[in-house]
């Protein structure tokens, strides 16, 4: 009866503003559930869906609804979905459909200039973001553009960086109160990183967060600061290539950076290399920095910390704390105190070979030779760690933190790195251990802890995010193309679906004419299942 | 281009820097392809391995527009060592190898050139993927070395059926395998009684004491000419 009502008042929304989409209704996404508002699903990082008509007891009776077809293939895209329109996205391009029959509403795309280079990773794009009358879209020749929601037409696009050093960017944005958020990825080319905001009206650049400081700013003392090393901070790496979350009550934005660069040749960076491989939490009006908390100090093996950090509150000794949690690249779980970034508790949810365990201030005690060489090191987890882009999932039903885990070491080489913009500078990479078991699963954390609950495990690791629902269901996919559900409570596996194609992308879910669905992008199709 | 001079070791220092963080530091793969074959499918000649090393192929690799021709030219020497099988002189008369594939029933599991039958994996072009060694010591023992991702497995189903057949594909919830007779079998792995990876083992037989050593040098000889389609 309550979502009739709501339903209503959308209804009237659409007739007189055509779904404009507030701050405030970003800010509470949880009292409209069958819409799908952000990258998250929430400002705090969730990707749960409150939804709860499909049920452990019913979900074998999930079906395809409709699918969509993209131009190409591995779609990593996560779409929003307001009032009965999704809008998704490819490299490039955005389009809205008809959430109810996948039926294309409108497109538009911008050509990828002919002398684009991706350096490092694939032609992508993980979704949209929207705020007001504005779906914005993150290009991989690093233009922020603002379109219509009811037509796809342009209103405004800003050149964040020049693509051709290495800049690039695949995320979906963050829209806050008035602005959009924006990283880069280019960690493999030698890119200095940054965090930006623009003016989600006019497009213009409100601030600038550097994620490697420069001579002067606090935390360059991290870097070489003399000699022939000193100039290496403008190349230091630091991509900010995954989303953030966002806490509107303390208007701190919490964004994860990527390593740093030359990633696997440390030669020319000794330091902790702030703030690379770090969780920062930065003012949203100015981008002024509040706190850092730096999990992998002088990374040497390409463990962005780029991930979805999840905020959640829970009592610490008695005391209810805003807390945030990071199940990281380099096989740590990690909670921190959200206000100020104090380390509350850490371990390993992944096999890792590289540190003893971490200190009572979160610091990584790392095993001497486990750096990469140049005959070869073999060290877990592989460069794309425990887990990587790809979200994680908290359920405020089950108090769980549900990870797709990749478990796989590598052979880590150190080589030569000379920059050159716009080319490769990693200073090495890894190779297969031979004859090595390789696997994956889906993991449910406690929350507070990082204990394990329980396990699924998986033929293969996994490129696929995670999605909790309020029916207590996990949804999640893997590389033979199987869409499954598990029982959010114990991990029984008790639906699954063979998409015929590779799953690199996060589910969501939502409601068309009060019946909810679920959906994920697998390959080159977008498919949408309900009862 | 074919007078270009190629310095191996010089490409195999620019790989390790701009090829090996998707390609592996050895070729064996990763985000992008393995390189350790002797024939790579988009690159068949060394004019078309420079254009794919220059230009690269997309959208997903990039082209390394910055090396120079003699660059790229070495680069692609180095591609090219990673699949190389050296050239071999070998005992045997590939024509009576022929003849002896023919009388021991390997076209009876094997297919070479479209005939034979499909069960166990395809020998068109088995001389230019495996060295005389390597299939001398497959005939004799086939479990020694098996294909990379062979895997052999035994199941019974609940009604207490037992079947045994290669692996086709599995995932986290289902499994195919192909039997002796050639035919796919599809099971859910939560419904079957029994599941045993047969990690060692092979439906083909050892042939070491039913080929004479002429004969085994014949048929060596004969798979080694094996080169597939030109």
């Amino acid at each position: 009866m309550k979502f009739a009502v709501w339903l209503g008042a959308g209804w009237l929304i659409a007739v007189s503003a055509f779904a404009q989409v507030s701050y405030d209704r970003i800010v509470n996404a949880q009292k409209e559930p069958g819409n799908w508002l952000t990258y998250s699903g929430n400002y705090s990082g969730h990707r749960y869906s409150p939804l709860s008509q499909i049920t452990p007891s019913n979900v074998t009776g999930l079906r395809v609804k409709w699918a969509h077809q993209f131009e190409s293939g591995r779609t990593e895209t996560s779409p929003i979905v307001v009032d009965g329109v999704m809008y998704i996205t490819a490299p490039n391009s955005a389009a809205a459909l008809d959430a109810r029959t996948g039926r294309e509403l409108w497109k538009w795309s911008r050509p990828i200039p002919k002398d684009y280079q991706s350096i490092g990773f694939g032609r992508v794009n993980r979704g949209p973001a929207i705020l007001d009358n504005q779906l914005f879209v993150a290009t991989l020749d690093c233009y922020l553009v603002a379109l219509d929601l009811k037509s796809g037409a342009e209103r405004w696009s800003v050149k964040v960086e020049d693509y051709k050093p290495g800049y690039s960017m695949t995320l979906a944005p963050l829209a806050i109160k008035g602005k959009v958020l924006i990283g880069v990825s280019g960690g493999e080319a030698g890119i200095r990183g940054f965090i930006d905001a623009y003016d989600s009206v006019t497009g213009k650049r409100t601030w600038r967060f550097w994620t490697v400081p420069a001579p002067g700013e606090p935390g360059y003392q991290t870097w070489p600061q003399e000699g022939t090393l000193k100039d290496s901070w403008k190349t230091g790496g630091g991509s900010t290539w995954v989303t953030g979350s966002y806490d509107p009550e303390s208007n701190l934005v919490y964004w994860g950076i990527g390593n740093p660069g030359p990633d696997w040749n440390a030669d020319s960076r000794p330091g902790d290399n702030l703030y690379t491989c770090s969780l920062v939490a930065l003012d949203g009006d100015t981008g002024a920095l509040k706190w850092h908390f730096q999990f992998t100090p002088h990374d040497t093996h390409d463990w962005d910390s780029t991930h979805v950090p999840v905020l959640f509150e829970a009592e610490v000794r008695g005391v209810k704390r805003k807390l945030v949690a990071v199940a990281n690249r380099n096989a740590f779980f990690y909670v921190l105190d959200r206000t100020n970034g104090e380390f509350i508790t850490g371990r390993a949810y992944a096999k890792q070979t590289w540190a003893k365990g971490l200190d009572d201030r979160g610091r990584p005690m790392v095993i001497p030779n486990t750096e990469p060489s140049a005959e070869g090191t073999i060290a877990y987890p592989n460069l794309n760690g425990a887990t990587v882009w790809f979200s994680p999932s908290y359920s405020p039903l089950t108090n769980l933190f549900y990870v797709s885990v990749r478990e796989l070491g590598s052979i880590y080489y150190k080589r030569e790195a000379d920059y050159k913009p716009g080319t490769f500078f990693a200073g090495g990479g890894e190779a297969d251990i031979p004859k090595s078991e390789k696997s994956g699963a889906i993991r449910a954390l406690e929350v507070a802890t990082g204990k394990m609950r329980w396990e699924f495990p998986l033929h293969t690791a996994s490129w696929s995010g995670v999605l909790s629902t309020g029916g207590a269901l996990v949804f999640a996919g893997s590389d033979e193309g199987n869409f499954f559900a598990l029982d959010a409570l114990n991990g029984k596996p008790l639906w699954d679906f063979q998409t015929g194609g590779l799953i690199a992308s996060n589910p969501i879910s939502f409601n068309v004419d009060g019946k909810q669905y679920v959906c994920i992008a697998a390959d080159r199709v977008l498919y949408v299942f309900g009862l | 281009m074919n007078a270009i001079a190629q310095d191996t070791a010089a490409g195999k220092k620019i790989f390790e820097s701009q090829c090996a963080l998707c390609h592996g530091q050895t070729g064996t793969g990763g985000r992008g392809p393995s390189l350790q074959r002797p024939k790579l499918t988009k690159a068949p000649d060394d004019e078309a391995l420079w254009k794919v090393i220059s230009n690269g192929i997309q959208p997903e690799m990039p082209g390394a527009w910055q090396l120079n021709v003699r660059e790229v030219a070495s680069v692609g020497a180095y591609v090219k060592s990673l699949g190389a099988i050296p050239p071999e002189v070998l005992p045997g008369d590939p024509g009576r190898g022929e003849r002896v594939y023919q009388s021991k029933g390997c076209a009876g599991c094997h297919m070479v050139a479209g005939r034979g039958e499909g069960f166990g994996p395809e020998l068109t072009d088995i001389g230019s993927r495996r060295n005389g060694t390597h299939l001398r010591e497959t005939i004799l023992h086939p479990s020694a070395e098996l294909p990379e991702g062979f895997l052999y497995v035994a199941i019974v189903t609940q009604s207490g059926a037992a079947i045994r057949g290669i692996r086709v594909n599995e995932d986290s919830f289902n499994l195919q395998i192909k039997d002796a007779r050639g035919h796919f079998h599809s099971f859910a792995k939560s419904e079957l009684r029994e599941l045993r990876r047969l990690n060692n083992e092979t439906p083909m037989p050892a042939y070491g004491g039913s080929l004479s050593n002429a004969e085994l040098d014949d048929l060596v000889a004969y798979l080694a000419s094996l080169k597939g389609k030109s």
